[in-house]
C-alpha cells in the first residue's frame, strides 16, 4: 500500500499527512508540477493555502499539472482524500459537489471537534462503525460547506450536534463524490493519529484505505 | 479593451462579511444603510470581450456561490 501526498506551493500539512500515511503503509510526496503519480494506491491532497488561496481557496491549485493526473486517477476509481484546503481543491476541480464559504463567524477556528461517521461505504471510512464519533481538530477560515441538493448518501461525516464550527449546511464535515472513492473533509485526521496529541481517531481514515488495499 | 468583472455572493447565500459591514456603518453614524454585500473586482485587458463570461464560469467566479457581471471599462 503506497500513499501519495501532493505538495503545492503553500501547502502546510503535507508532512503531517505523510507521517499519518506512513503509520499504515508507504508514502511519498508528489510535487504539484509532476504528472507522474508514481504508482501510488491512494492520493491525499493536504491542507494549507495552495497558491496563496488567491482568487478563492483551491481555485488555482486545480489547474496544477498533478491535478490532471489526480482527476484521471479518481475517474478510474482510485481513492482520493482531500483535507481542508485539499477539500476546497477537490470541490473546485469538480470531483466533489459543493463549495466552501467563509465561516459564519468570519473568524479562523482552531479547535478539537467530534464528527460522526454517516457513511462507511467509502475507502476512507470502511474501518469505522456507522455512527462512530471521531475526535479530530479543525483549523480553517473558509469551511462553511454549501451544496444545495446534495444526495444524503454523499454525506460522509457530520459535526456532532452543537459542534458545527463554521455554519456548514446540515452540519456537514465531509462528503464523497458520486462513486464514493473521492472524499473531502474540513477536519484534519492527519493531526490526530497519536494519543500524544490528544486523539488517534484520525488514523481510522488512513487505516481504512490501507485495509481496502490489502483486501 | 479593458473589462471589469464584478463578483458578488449569490443572492440568498449568507454573506457574513456584508453583514459585518452593514452593522459597522451605523456605529459610525451612517444610518439608512441596507443590503450590504462584499464581493471582488477583477480588472483585465482583453482582446475579445466576449470571452470574459467563459473566463468567469471557469475561473474568475464560482457560479455555485457567486454571481458575476462583466462591464466594459
Amino acid at each position: 500500500m503506497k500513499f501519495g501526498v501532493v505538495r503545492f506551493p503553500g501547502s502546510c500539512d503535507e508532512v503531517d499527512a505523510l507521517l499519518a500515511c506512513r503509520r499504515f503503509g508507504e508514502a511519498e510526496l508528489l510535487w504539484h508540477r509532476d504528472r507522474d503519480l508514481r504508482g501510488v494506491d491512494a492520493v491525499v491532497i493536504p491542507g494549507g493555502f495552495s497558491y496563496g488561496d488567491y482568487l478563492r481557496a483551491g481555485a488555482i491549485a486545480r489547474f496544477a499539472p498533478v491535478m490532471g493526473s489526480v482527476v484521471e486517477f479518481a475517474r478510474d476509481g482510485g481513492p482520493v482524500l482531500g483535507i481542508c484546503n485539499g477539500f476546497q481543491v477537490l470541490c473546485e476541480a469538480g470531483l466533489l459537489p459543493g463549495a466552501l464559504l467563509p465561516n459564519r463567524s468570519l473568524r479562523f477556528v482552531c479547535r478539537q471537534v467530534e464528527v460522526v461517521v454517516e457513511n462507511r461505504d467509502t475507502p476512507f471510512t470502511r474501518a469505522c462503525e456507522q455512527g462512530e464519533r471521531l475526535s479530530v481538530p479543525v483549523k480553517h477560515q473558509t469551511g462553511r460547506y454549501f451544496a444545495p441538493g446534495i444526495a444524503p448518501e454523499q454525506v460522509v461525516l457530520r459535526y456532532a450536534p452543537g459542534q458545527n464550527p463554521n455554519g456548514a449546511q446540515d452540519d456537514i464535515a465531509g462528503v464523497c463524490g458520486p462513486e464514493g472513492n473521492v472524499v473531502g473533509l474540513m477536519p484534519h485526521p492527519e493531526h490526530a493519529v497519536d494519543p500524544l496529541t490528544g486523539s488517534a481517531d484520525g488514523g481510522r481514515l488512513f487505516e481504512s484505505v490501507a485495509m481496502v488495499a490489502v483486501a | 479593451m479593458r473589462a471589469r468583472v464584478l463578483i458578488r455572493p449569490k443572492e440568498g447565500i449568507l454573506d457574513p462579511q456584508g453583514q459585518a459591514v452593514e452593522q459597522a456603518l451605523p456605529a459610525l453614524g451612517f444610518d439608512g444603510v441596507r443590503n450590504v454585500h462584499v464581493g471582488r473586482l477583477v480588472e483585465l485587458d482583453v482582446d475579445d470581450l466576449s470571452l470574459v463570461p467563459q473566463m468567469c464560469e471557469r475561473l474568475l467566479a464560482n457560479p455555485l456561490i457567486e454571481d458575476y457581471e462583466v462591464v466594459e471599462a
